[in-house]
């Protein structure tokens, strides 16, 4: 003790001033936090701006333009119109004499042609003619048509097109803008909420106007009963076995580490395996939500084995014992006790593996269910499991990778049906926890 | 006999099986349960394993085994050789068959004259035509004959499925009702089904890796019968030729190597640092609020499906770095030409990769022990001090492990390099340029139009090969770090 303070001279310094090496320390210390914070809210900022990025880019495919029209066909007009070679132009023109009088009568002036119709409506003429054939009771009354803009219509609404930028085409001419002005102050052009992009099916490549996700949501959700009754049940089974009755030995080892390394094998690998067994091999069809929903469920198989198996041990072994004290055999203890008391753990896990399993997109696109397009529902269950479908990821990227900007927007829109679908699931296995949550 | 048919017979039969299994163990004991060997379920439940078990494992096996064994038979009658040629043929075949059910189906055809077409006195291909069914070239009396024995055979080899499966059903069901008595050792006998059953499901997941290994190597062979081993693994150019012919397609595999590391090297130059200091601030200076908001937060990230990232990079990531970068950008200079680059894709995917670091890490780091972190303060260092001084060294060997774990991830995440970095192999060290990466032309050689068995499409199991190689040892080695880890401290 004498050594060290003769080495060091006494300094008479007061303990409330920092001395320079404190003060540095001190200035560390705060950076070193600042990091921290730092890191965390990048995270978050990235979170915002993803979730700004995809609210403002995808909210305007739930929108649609529409003219509202109120025709009404007499049996003469409907009868001179049939007899005509050029039906459909036949009712174009009956459609614009009905255009031209409701604009009259809202006192709208503004001056257009057939082509200018055709180019904001698309082929009305043949819209309403099919739907006079099949609703033969309805001419002689009014009906209100609602007709869809085209796809040029809906950019010049939402900001893809204006009119700096207009180059006058076959599709659209700088002055059908003031037409379309016109015709939204005078209220015949209105937007509604989309329904044909939520339950509708996919549209040609060009028509990203008409494009839903409905059809390739069923797809999804047949998949996800594949995944469901499949590795539900494999997933428990292996965990109980692993987990209760599973001798310690290598070979118990070596399918543990299997486990968990197929937990991390890339997804696209399970894409490669699918292809090469169920469709080389097993000669299953192409593209058919049961080899999706068979991939899907060797992908989550994992995921769920990992979570079953928490969910069993925390389990406390007082339990076991003392079913097996009162005369049960392992395997009743374990079903009869263990099981449910870890149901809502695995449920939980179960339905995280699903979310999981629904946003996977990678081994879709190798077993053929992309690029195609899905333009019709199932026609029933068996249909809707053999029948060649897309998912919604799946749809998505087709949409993300077509030439077309307006099919951007559907793929974002698309986006955020998913993420809802994502969120209820997710909501689904917080709520299962919190309620049937058990602190041993 | 179909398939749903024949499956719910036998699930009806099980049911029954459990009924009378029952009432039967019940009244060998006349009526009084407790002289039973078992509870009474027991015996019903052995009757419903019984029906159900063999029968269900013979029916998956004929399924596999009749396509493959009909396959073999007919292609006989093709007279061809082994290899393109005959596989194209099958599908024709295969097609052919198929729209003679459907023409038997829509009522176009009897079945008797389906069976006994003759090629030379009717055009099979406008038949066909005319019910939907569309066939690329005429058919020739030999297609058709093995159309026509095709369809023979899968008749059959259908009825004969049926009748195998429902017989072992209705034998397994009279053997375990004949055995039940009074003493009969129920329980056990089920507990021990059950087990097998139990085994057979974790043996799935087993099942699955060799399914990997085999499908890659078996198909990686073919890929490199028909192409050089040394041009692959070598090459250092990626030219596949659109044609099919394989003899001017370059398909070297290190431009692709080189991509994947460039992009993965960039996201985890994201995702470490940021990974890393949030797992810190999380685990050691974070209050329980911030903690219990910002956690999930993070999570949320690694919630979120890779195409949504890979939108995010394809559409928004992209444009924004060209305004940066490219010509007449923020910062004047002109690095980046497309929104499609090795930078886009790196920093999205470091995003995303932010949460397998942070809650990785921050296990590791609170599983050091609290007497190190005492032991530190104690001897007057900071907080900071502590973390860099004791607690990340003890921490770092996990740690390692979970940047190993996140680049195995890195290297074969999909969605975000096909949308976000390009299709153009290149050997650049430019990060604004486009690079492609192993998993992007997986994809892109599997879902394009080449032939199956063309080294075009092969080549993408070549890739897939030696994509699982490496994250399999990335795998092994950070899981092999992390669980020792964790045992040091446990």
């Amino acid at each position: 003790m004498t050594d060290l303070s003769s080495t060091e001279p006494a300094t008479h310094r007061s303990l409330k001033v920092a001395d320079a090496r404190t003060k540095k320390r001190n200035a560390a210390e705060k950076r070193f936090r600042a990091y921290g914070i730092v890191a965390i809210a990048i995270g978050g900022l990235f979170l915002l701006a993803l979730t700004y990025n995809i609210l403002k880019a995808g909210l305007p495919a739930f929108t649609q333009y529409v003219v509202e029209l109120e025709v009404t066909l007499t049996q003469d007009e409907f009868d001179a119109a049939e007899s005509q070679m050029l039906k459909t132009a036949a009712y174009t023109d009956i459609f614009i004499g009905n255009f031209e009088a409701n604009l009259e009568e809202r006192g709208v002036e503004v001056p257009y042609d057939g082509d200018a119709i055709e180019r904001l409506l698309g082929k009305v003429g043949g819209d309403i003619r099919s739907y006079y054939r099949e609703n033969l009771d309805d001419i002689g009354q009014p009906v209100t048509f609602q007709l869809q803009t085209s796809s040029r219509v809906e950019g010049y609404f939402k900001g893809r097109v204006n009119r700096d930028t207009i180059v006058d085409s076959r599709f659209l001419m700088g002055s059908d803008l003031d037409i379309v002005d016109a015709l939204r102050d005078a209220g015949v052009l209105t937007s509604r909420f989309n329904w044909a992009f939520v339950t509708g099916t996919d549209s040609g490549v060009d028509n990203p106007g008409g494009a839903g996700i409905g059809a390739s949501a069923i797809g999804s959700f047949f998949m996800m009963l594949v995944v469901l009754f499949l590795s539900l049940p494999i997933g428990v089974a292996a965990s109980i076995y692993l987990e209760e009755f599973a001798p310690k030995n290598r070979l118990t080892d070596l399918v543990e580490v299997n486990i968990s390394n197929l937990a991390a094998v890339p997804s696209i690998v399970f894409g490669i395996l699918g292809l090469s067994v169920f469709i080389q091999f097993a000669h299953l069809p192409q593209s058919a939500p049961l080899v999706g929903g068979l991939v899907l469920t060797l992908m989550t198989l994992p995921t769920i084995i990992i979570s079953t198996r928490a969910s069993l041990k925390s389990v406390p072994p007082s339990i076991r014992d003392a079913a097996l004290g009162i005369g049960a055999s392992k395997m009743q203890s374990v079903f009869h006790h263990v099981l449910p008391l870890a149901m809502p753990g695995i449920l939980t896990g179960t339905i995280i593996g699903l979310a999981q399993a629904l946003g996977e997109t990678a081994p879709l696109l190798l077993i053929g269910m992309v690029g195609f397009v899905a333009r019709e529902y199932p026609d029933g269950v068996v249909s809707g499991f053999m029948d060649p479908n897309s998912a919604m990821p799946a749809q998505i990227y087709t949409w993300a990778a077509r030439a077309d900007v307006g099919f951007y927007e559907k793929a974002w829109g698309g986006i955020i049906i998913l993420l809802i679908f994502l969120l209820l699931m997710n909501a689904l296995a917080i709520f299962l926890r919190k309620k049937f949550e058990r602190r041993w | 006999m179909s398939l749903i048919f024949i499956v719910s017979i036998v699930i009806a039969l099980a049911a029954i099986g459990y009924v009378l299994g029952v009432r039967r163990a019940v009244s060998s004991a006349d009526g009084d349960q407790r002289i039973l060997h078992s509870l009474k379920g027991y015996y019903g439940q052995n009757v419903a394993l019984t029906v159900l078990v063999p029968s269900m494992l013979v029916l998956a096996i004929w399924a596999i085994a009749q396509p493959l064994l009909i396959d073999q038979s007919v292609s006989g009658l093709l007279d061809l050789e082994e290899g393109r040629a005959q596989s194209l043929a099958m599908a024709d075949v295969r097609r052919v068959a198929e729209g003679l059910d459907t023409a038997i189906a829509q009522g176009a055809l009897t079945a008797d004259a389906a069976a006994n077409m003759d090629a030379d006195t009717t055009d099979v291909r406008d038949l066909l035509g005319d019910i939907g069914v569309a066939i690329g070239s005429d058919v020739t009396a030999e297609t058709l004959n093995a159309a026509q024995r095709y369809r023979g055979l899968s008749n059959t080899g259908s009825w004969a499925r049926g009748f195998v499966v429902l017989a072992i059903a209705l034998a397994g069901f009279a053997f375990a009702l004949s055995r039940i008595t009074k003493d009969f050792r129920a329980r056990n006998i089920v507990e021990r089904g059950v087990l097998v059953l139990l085994i057979a499901a974790a043996s799935v997941a087993v099942l699955t890796t060799i399914g990997i290994v085999l499908s890659l190597i078996f198909n990686t062979i073919n890929f490199l019968q028909a192409y050089p081993a040394a041009d692959f693994f070598f090459g250092t150019r990626w030219e596949p030729s659109f044609s099919g012919r394989g003899g001017s397609s370059e398909l070297g595999f290190l431009p692709l190597i080189w991509g994947t590391m460039f992009i993965s090297v960039i996201s985890l130059i994201v995702a470490v640092p940021l990974g890393l200091f949030s797992a810190i601030y999380l685990s050691e200076y974070a209050s329980p609020r911030v903690r219990s908001i910002a956690k999930p937060m993070l999570e949320i990230l690694a919630g979120i499906p890779t195409i949504v990232y890979g939108l995010f990079a394809l559409l928004t990531v992209g444009p924004l770095l060209v305004s940066a970068f490219g010509q007449g950008g923020f910062f004047g200079v002109d690095w980046m030409s497309g929104g499609t680059a090795a930078m886009t894709a790196g920093l999205v995917m470091g995003i995303m990769l932010i949460p397998f670091v942070s809650s990785l890490s921050d296990d590791i780091i609170n599983a050091v022990p609290q007497a190190m972190r005492d032991g530190s303060y104690g001897l007057g260092a900071t907080q900071s001090e502590t973390i860099r001084q004791v607690i990340m060294p003890a921490a770092l060997p996990g740690i390692v492990g979970a940047i190993l774990l996140a680049a195995s991830r890195a290297i074969g995440e999909t969605m975000i390099v096909v949308l976000g970095a390009g299709a153009a192999a290149s050997l650049s060290l430019s990060p604004f340029e486009a690079m492609t990466t192993v998993t992007a032309k997986i994809v892109s050689q599997l879902t394009g139009d080449g032939e199956f068995n063309s080294p075009e499409t092969m080549v993408a199991f070549a890739l897939g090969m030696t994509l699982f190689v490496i994250t399999l040892c990335l795998n092994v080695f950070a899981l092999y770090i992390v669980r020792k880890y964790r045992e040091q401290y446990d």
